[in-house]
């Protein structure tokens, strides 16, 4: 296989990595600069470390295998509220913690609708709370994402493949090792690694769900050091370890992924000629088993939220508007950040340089927080950034996912378009307004959707630089809580769900807006 | 024009400092919050300062002691607002508070004495359960009984801090014991009050850890007397809390101001319906209705400032182990 058979400039792609590293690298190292030397991790740490990466290697794994018959049934049916029922899957992910983890305990709590239902037919109750919890409610999160980006591999498949499939009467087992099985073969190793680092920084989710202090992540242990006992050390210490963890997962899985092309088709509508009645019967079953996990927990944040809206004050609609802003300048700087480094990922003959991109998600966001604060304070009060600082490192941690959206969408692009294009001498931007843009449009709009939507519902750093003027909706939402304000608090976490449903559900509809071909 | 407005902000706050002293105090989120204290006291101290106040609202006690450190020196607090009696130790090992002089007839249950720090409001953590049911009357109890209770995890919050300490003074040497009998209790452990409350309501445990006050925000705020506080026979803890002025302070004097009005009648006739707290100085007009009804424990625990750190690191390794199990 050819190198570099398109004309994309490496430039813009190195710069934005290097960005990338930079803001990272600064903030760790800021940390750095005011600890104190120590060395060494305690018993405690490394029983946290244990901890994390088993119940991430769980998740992980559990959220891509479950998504696999669920992703290729609704590649291959058609039913009314599809469409719907495929936004929704942006959902849970982009939930603030809190909400998801009572919505997902209305289900599953000792008081929820599961256990009244075995207790009707005279059942013991299941009890959530242990690690099978924390991988429920990571998989919860993360099962409809990786369901998503599944699909989207399920959609590079040309149609005509599945019709050659049809005209030589492929069994379906010789149709998916022949089709779909390349493609997983190429798509489940990255969506496996980016799941295993966010469930690498999982904090609240792990500790609520998983009973108790056996379920200490290292997450936990940098929110102690830096909160309760202001120990720098022990904090960039953890955050090292936290990074060299997710970026070598990041890089075994991005190495493993074959560089093969499933080739071109003519971008003809998908239609497909299984006909069997089982087929059909296991996608249904797939489909309702993975709708219920997902709008049964939803549907309790809804209720709830209904009830709330009545006790929502008027700071909760300014909130609103301030994350409303911040999602938009997280997709711009998202957007500058992302689309050189996937056109450089997607030219290159192994994707390890998309590790740099995971970084950002498995650096802990106190951390960077923390780190800026140190280097901004000196020079200008941090409240006045909060709001381009959050957005900055939202649109960081939102790059991963973009990146695997879009490269490889990309990927195939150059593969497929790669010669004719240099041939026609196309490079920079006509490369990028004629070729580039136009075939990874959907994902672009799918990327930008989970990163306004993300950064909405983020928490992390706006927490730390924030002050009375600059309050994002997930912060007033735990104001809220913090002030009794339960019902209230419901209802500014569905208005916060329907805002970053919303953006994601214009974004990604934008990128597919006239996109019938 | 975000960034217009926002250079046109600073230039105009430096421009109009010069006319009006400003008073920064750093306090937690729920303090400042529109049902928080915060509103109604920067008003009445507006009012007699001729000064502007401003809150900087942030996290929780311990959120609040990390920030001023990492600014250190360099902070433009003028005061600190919001840490308990268990902080104080740390809180002044930092080098960055100055000693406040404050004349105040408390009515604590306890004798207050600190040259540094003084209290604001208090209450007793205690565990708060649906009226319904009779509670357990001491830990021992508690841990024999299949009560299930929600807890605040002492490394990320004070009221899992206070809980700790608790144990540890009624129990003393046995708190290890005493947290093994628990270990069935705990159905979870949460990061801080708001989720663990939360769960309570949602119905995930009998009782959550909070304070002997919370009955009264259901009562008074909802008229809702569905819920209870329980009196443990050893006593319950106290939490106690606390201000003080930092050392680097531009504005010592208003500082010295702001913190006597918050012990004055003004200030601690607003705390009780909104920091949902007894007010460390009881008001002329007295507690307001409602708080008649709450239960008040006989004895009141609290552990010496001083002694907090040193029993904390041995207390958090019981806890661990005990839960870890």
């Amino acid at each position: 296989m050819a190198r570099r058979v398109v004309a994309i400039s490496p430039r813009g792609g190195i710069a934005a990595a290097a960005l990338v590293l930079l803001l990272i690298l600064a903030a760790l190292g800021a940390v750095m600069s005011r600890a104190e030397v120590g060395a060494g991790l305690s018993p405690s740490d490394w029983a946290a470390l244990r901890f994390t990466v088993v119940q991430a290697v769980l998740s992980a794994v559990i959220s891509t295998i479950c998504a696999v018959p669920v992703a290729r049934a609704l590649a291959r049916r058609r039913f009314f509220g599809r469409g719907v029922l495929v936004t929704l899957l942006g959902a849970p992910f982009i939930l603030p913690v809190i909400v998801a983890v009572i919505g997902l305990l209305t289900v599953f709590g000792r008081a929820g609708w599961f256990n009244l239902a075995l207790g009707a037919v005279g059942l013991p109750p299941v009890s959530i709370y242990g690690l099978h919890g924390v991988v429920l409610a990571h998989v919860f999160f993360n099962l409809p994402l990786a369901t998503r980006l599944l699909l989207q591999g399920w959609q590079t498949l040309p149609s005509e493949r599945f019709r050659l499939a049809a005209q030589l009467r492929l069994t379906p087992f010789a149709a998916f090792r022949a089709i779909e099985w390349p493609m997983l073969r190429q798509v489940l190793p990255g969506v496996a690694a980016l799941i295993f680092v966010i469930c690498l920084t999982s904090f609240a989710v792990a500790l609520t769900l998983g009973g108790g202090p056996r379920a200490t992540t290292v997450e936990l242990a940098i929110y102690q050091a830096f909160q309760f006992d202001f120990d720098l050390g022990r904090a960039a210490r953890l955050s090292l370890a936290q990074l060299v963890l997710a970026g070598g997962a990041a890089l075994i899985a991005l190495w493993v992924i074959p560089p093969v092309s499933l080739g071109s088709g003519l971008d003809r509508p998908v239609q497909r000629w299984e006909r069997g009645g089982t087929a059909r019967a296991l996608d249904t079953i797939c489909i309702t088993l993975a709708a219920g996990f997902l709008l049964l927990p939803l549907s309790a944040i809804l209720w709830r939220g209904t009830w709330g809206l009545a006790a929502v004050p008027p700071v909760v609609w300014k909130a609103a508007g301030q994350s409303i802003f911040v999602g938009c300048i997280s997709v711009v700087v998202l957007g500058v950040l992302a689309l050189p480094m996937a056109g450089w990922i997607a030219s290159s003959r192994r994707g390890g340089v998309e590790a740099i991109g995971l970084l950002g998600l498995s650096a802990s966001p106190l951390m960077i927080g923390t780190g800026w604060f140190i280097l901004i304070h000196p020079v200008a009060a941090p409240a006045t950034l909060a709001l381009p600082v959050t957005a900055l490192v939202n649109a960081l941690m939102a790059l991963p996912f973009a990146l695997r959206i879009m490269v490889p969408r990309l990927r195939d692009t150059v593969q497929d378009y790669g010669r004719l294009s240099a041939t026609l001498g196309l490079r920079g931007w006509p490369l990028w307004r004629w070729v580039l843009l136009p075939r990874v449009r959907a994902q672009a709009g799918f990327a930008a959707g989970l990163t306004a939507a993300l950064s909405m519902g983020d928490l992390g750093v706006i927490a730390l630089f924030a002050d009375q003027d600059r309050v994002t909706l997930p912060l007033q939402m735990y104001r809220l809580m913090g002030a009794y304000q339960m019902e209230a608090a419901a209802g500014a976490a569905l208005i916060l769900l329907t805002l970053a449903l919303g953006a994601f559900w214009i974004c990604d509809k934008g990128g597919r807006w006239h996109a019938e071909a | 024009m975000k960034y217009l407005t926002l250079a046109a902000g600073i230039l105009g706050a430096s421009a109009a400092y010069a006319e009006t002293p400003e008073l920064t105090v750093y306090t937690y989120d729920s303090f400042v919050s529109e049902w928080g204290p915060g509103p109604a006291i920067k008003t009445a101290f507006e009012a007699e300062c001729a000064c502007t106040l401003k809150f900087e609202g942030m996290g929780d006690g311990a959120a609040l002691l990390a920030r001023l450190k990492l600014e250190g020196e360099r902070s433009e607090a003028d005061v600190l607002l919001g840490i308990d009696t268990s902080l104080i130790a740390t809180a002044k090992a930092t080098g960055l508070f100055t000693p406040t002089t404050i004349k105040a007839d408390y009515t604590l249950p306890v004798a207050w004495e600190d040259d540094t720090f003084a209290p604001y409001d208090w209450g007793y953590f205690a565990f708060v359960h649906n009226s319904d049911m009779t509670p357990p009357k001491n830990f021992t109890d508690l841990a024999a009984s299949d009560l299930k209770i929600v807890i605040q995890d002492p490394r990320s919050s004070t009221p899992g801090l206070g809980l700790l300490m608790w144990v540890k003074a009624a129990y003393g040497d046995e708190a290890a014991g005493i947290w093994e009998g628990l270990a069935d209790n705990v159905v979870t452990v949460t990061k801080g009050w708001s989720e663990a409350y939360g769960l309570f309501l949602e119905g995930e445990a009998d009782m959550v850890l909070s304070y002997t006050t919370s009955p009264a925000y259901h009562l008074i705020a909802e008229e809702d007397a569905t819920k209870s506080a329980a009196v443990f026979d050893e006593g319950n803890y106290m939490q106690i809390e606390v201000m003080g002025r930092l050392a680097a302070s531009d504005q010592p004097e208003l500082a010295q101001q702001f913190i006597e009005f918050m012990v004055s009648d003004a200030a601690q006739s607003v705390l009780p319906t909104t920091n949902w707290m007894y007010p460390a100085v009881t008001p002329a007009a007295g507690l307001p209705k409602g708080f008649e009804t709450l239960s008040v424990p006989e004895k009141a625990l609290l552990i010496a400032n001083d002694d907090v750190p040193a029993l904390r690191d041995e207390a958090l390794q019981e806890w661990l182990g005990a839960l870890s199990q």
